[in-house]
């Protein structure tokens, strides 16, 4: 059997928490894909990465959170739930620490995502082209 | 300098289409919105997380005054026969990606073969656009 250095699974590890953070994915996962116990893999990655598995994968949400709080029009809870987190109340209070403002707050600190969505000319002139709604139109029927 | 900002997929469904982009081929939402003022369009678009530049547009079938109930019916069937629209996408790892990809559930057309310029697979999305994987092989350089 080949031999991999232990970073290599501790890479592992990393990788699947980038890869995958939108799933309920828990430090518990992580350690498996290294096939090391939850202790000493929670060392092992500290000392691999300089901070601790945990950690990894929460600043990794809140960086996607952010994100998505800056470049679309979803909900709070839908943002939390989309990458990866349960509870809305701790998400706030991750979220919150991390960024020193509440996700609401830190949404208000820019621009509304639609302002700063690229819909191109084109889409725009079709699909904000109002429909001439007339009498005979509406009804289907000419009456010529 | 040109550049490629955009390339557009009719989807038949924006949010089944999110779903596999972002779950199933590991991408990213670059923008969703909603805008009332025009009629609720929305302007959805994912990318590679690595490829900050350059993004896909799932784009839904308008109906009218858009696109007319005929034109959007053919636009429907050519999605359905496969002919609507291509992604090209490279990977380090084609084998690898293939069988990532393949466990969570994506419908591969082309298992990953050899190819003069190197190992190319092709799967499609679910609205039937043809999505092609290559592991571009290095080529000599002069």
């Amino acid at each position: 059997m080949a031999f991999a250095p232990a970073a290599r699974h501790l890479l592992r590890a990393r990788d699947l928490a980038d890869a995958r953070y939108f799933e309920p994915l828990d430090v518990a996962d992580l350690a498996r894909v290294a096939g090391l116990s939850r202790a000493h893999f929670s060392r092992e990655f500290r000392r691999a990465f300089g901070e601790p598995p945990h950690s990894y994968l929460l600043t990794r949400r809140l960086e996607r959170a952010a994100a998505l709080l800056r470049s679309t029009d979803r909900s709070v809870l839908e943002i939390c739930l989309s990458v990866g987190l349960q509870s809305v109340g701790s998400f706030t209070t991750s979220f919150t620490r991390t960024y020193g403002v509440s996700p609401t707050a830190y949404r208000a600190r820019f621009p509304p995502a639609a302002e700063n969505a690229l819909v191109p000319g084109c889409v725009v002139r079709a699909y904000a082209r109002p429909q001439r709604r007339t009498f005979r139109e509406d009804n289907g029927r000419a009456q010529a | 300098m040109i550049t490629i900002a955009n390339a557009q997929l009719w989807v038949n469904d924006q949010d089944e289409a999110l779903s596999f982009y972002t779950k199933k081929l590991g991408m990213e939402v670059r923008t969703d919105v909603t805008l009332p003022e025009m009629g609720d369009f929305r302007w959805l678009t994912v990318g590679p997380a690595g490829q900050p530049d350059v993004a896909i547009v799932l784009m839904a079938i308008p109906g009218p005054p858009v696109m007319d109930a005929e034109t959007a019916e053919q636009v429907r069937a050519l999605m359905a026969k496969g002919f609507a629209g291509t992604i090209f996408l490279v990977t380090d790892d084609c084998r690898a990606s293939y069988e990532e990809l393949r466990a969570r559930g994506v419908e591969f057309v082309e298992a990953p073969e050899d190819r003069p310029y190197g190992i190319d697979s092709g799967f499609r999305d679910p609205s039937g656009n043809h999505i092609r994987l290559t592991q571009v092989r290095e080529l000599a350089t002069a």
